[in-house]
């Protein structure tokens, strides 16, 4: 489960911090942020809170989060819905806050190989539009927004 | 732990959706063929048309509603026709240039070539014979007379199984091909493996996904209201996931498309096919 950390570090400053246990992560004009050593982001990137319902809709925005290009989601007013990843029905009894915000600010740090974008990274791509070099795709307060939204999804059904 | 859950909600989900998805995929009526090459990572090699739903597979199948076929109409007609400085006609210097038929060609691009010197498109094929032996301007890619062109010599071989040579000089090519296929690109961050290998049968949002191989090229797409060729589909692949697209005929797309040929050695020609 660690390695992806390891792997992915030639792209992204990372050093130890005082606590064996956590890593820190820099990268230029990004928030700076601590992995725990159960894979977590445990504060807020911006120190607010999120808006769940604007994060809502940052999943369902193609342009954005775009989560239901891959998962199925309590969200019955939209009509496609993905099947390349677990449905995220439940998904807060499942994991916590700080894994959730690793979740979404980059994926590969708990599996390399992983399908899912790494929505607040900006180095490391190969042939990014350069449109979008130097971007993430979402803004630290729009992680936090998805976040207190995924945050409600409690229910199994 | 958590991979055990996704893999338990994944079969649930599979199943719930095979029953909605009603293509011949998931209905069992597909035709399902073996690699023809242990090296091929695919356990089973399946066309793209398997993968959509019934008004798309007759649009394909019945030539009169096929929209591709105006495009291989096009293509026999200036096939036929002399241009260029040595008045003659494709038709007329084809297989001395090429060194094979137009049907045998169908199934055989990307191919290396000797007189090129490396492994080329179909396209390039078509260029090379129109300025080396036809003295004859290049088409344009993208462009009415290549599309024509491609289409018809493609046709010629409907219904024959692909068989791209990946092998001797062409080995280095298959090899950067294989690379482009697994390497992420775009802020995205993915390669065509993880939708086309890992996830193919599995809905992207709205779109089912099929195994992208390109039997069926050049493509009329009801999107594009044309027909269009592998390059185009891969530049559309690389924009989706915010990636830098090649241009046409990059020797890097010319790579990509033997692999994926290769891939899909075995299964018949279908141009021109039909897409959403
Ligand atoms: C391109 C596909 C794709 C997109 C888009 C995507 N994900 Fe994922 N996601 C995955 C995959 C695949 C997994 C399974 C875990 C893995 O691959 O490591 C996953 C896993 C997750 C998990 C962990 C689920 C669990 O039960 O442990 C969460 C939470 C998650 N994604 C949230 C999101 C959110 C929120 C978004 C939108 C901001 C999003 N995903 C966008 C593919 C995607
Ligand atoms: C985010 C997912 C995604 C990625 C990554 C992706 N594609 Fe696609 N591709 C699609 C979708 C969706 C379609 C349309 C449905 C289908 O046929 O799969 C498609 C269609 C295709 C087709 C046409 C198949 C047919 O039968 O008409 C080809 C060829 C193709 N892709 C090649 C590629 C290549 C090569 C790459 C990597 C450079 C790639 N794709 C990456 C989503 C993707």
């Amino acid at each position: 489960m660690r390695i992806g950390v390891a792997l992915i570090a030639g792209a992204m400053a990372f050093s130890m911090s005082a606590h064996a246990d956590t890593k820190f992560v820099k990268e230029d004009g990004l928030v700076s942020y601590m992995i725990t050593d159960s894979m977590a982001i445990n504060k807020s990137l911006t120190g607010a809170a999120g808006d769940a319902a604007n994060g809502r809709k940052l999943a369902i925005n193609r342009k954005k989060g775009n989560c239901l290009a891959c998962h199925v989601m309590p969200i019955a007013e939209q009509q496609f819905h993905g099947e390349t990843a677990p449905s995220l029905y439940g998904v807060a009894t499942r994991l916590s806050e700080g894994e959730l915000r690793m979740q979404i600010v980059n994926a590969k740090v708990t599996n390399e190989d992983t399908m899912m974008p790494s929505f607040y990274r900006t180095t490391g791509y190969n042939r990014p539009d350069k449109k979008f070099i130097g971007k993430t795709i979402l803004s630290a307060q729009e992680v936090e927004d998805v976040v207190a939204y995924l945050m409600t999804l409690d229910k199994d059904e | 732990m958590r991979n055990i859950m996704y893999a338990a909600v994944g079969l649930m989900m599979t199943t719930a959706t095979a029953m909605a998805a009603g293509t011949p995929y998931h209905e069992g009526s597909a035709t399902i063929i073996e690699p023809t090459d242990e090296r091929n990572p695919l356990a089973e090699v399946v066309s793209g048309i398997d993968f959509r739903k019934s008004m798309i597979r007759e649009m394909q199948e019945d030539e009169f509603s096929n929209p591709g076929m105006i495009v291989v109409d096009y293509g026999a007609e200036i096939w036929e026709q002399v241009d260029g400085t040595a008045g003659k006609s494709l038709s007329d210097v084809w297989e001395s240039c090429a060194g094979m038929d137009a049907a045998t060609a169908a199934v055989s691009y990307p191919r290396y070539h000797d007189g090129a010197g490396k492994v080329i498109s179909l396209e390039q094929q078509i260029n090379y014979c129109r300025e080396t032996a036809m003295g004859a301007e290049p088409y344009k890619w993208e462009k009415a007379d290549m599309l024509g062109m491609t289409a018809f010599i493609r046709y010629q071989g409907n219904g024959e199984a692909i068989n791209v040579s990946i092998d001797g000089p062409a080995a280095a090519t298959y090899e950067r091909g294989k690379e482009l296929y697994y390497q992420r690109v775009g802020q995205l961050d993915m390669s065509c493996a993880h939708c086309h290998e890992d996830n193919y049968g599995n809905y992207i949002r709205a779109d089912m996904l099929s195994q992208g191989h390109i039997n069926g090229f050049p493509t009329y797409r009801v999107k594009w209201n044309g027909v269009g060729s592998t390059h185009r589909r891969f530049r559309g692949c690389n924009g989706n996931i915010r990636a830098t697209k090649l241009a046409y005929g990059h020797e890097d797309y010319v790579a990509l498309e033997l692999y994926l040929a290769w891939r899909g050695n075995g299964l018949t020609v279908e141009t021109p096919a039909v897409r959403q």
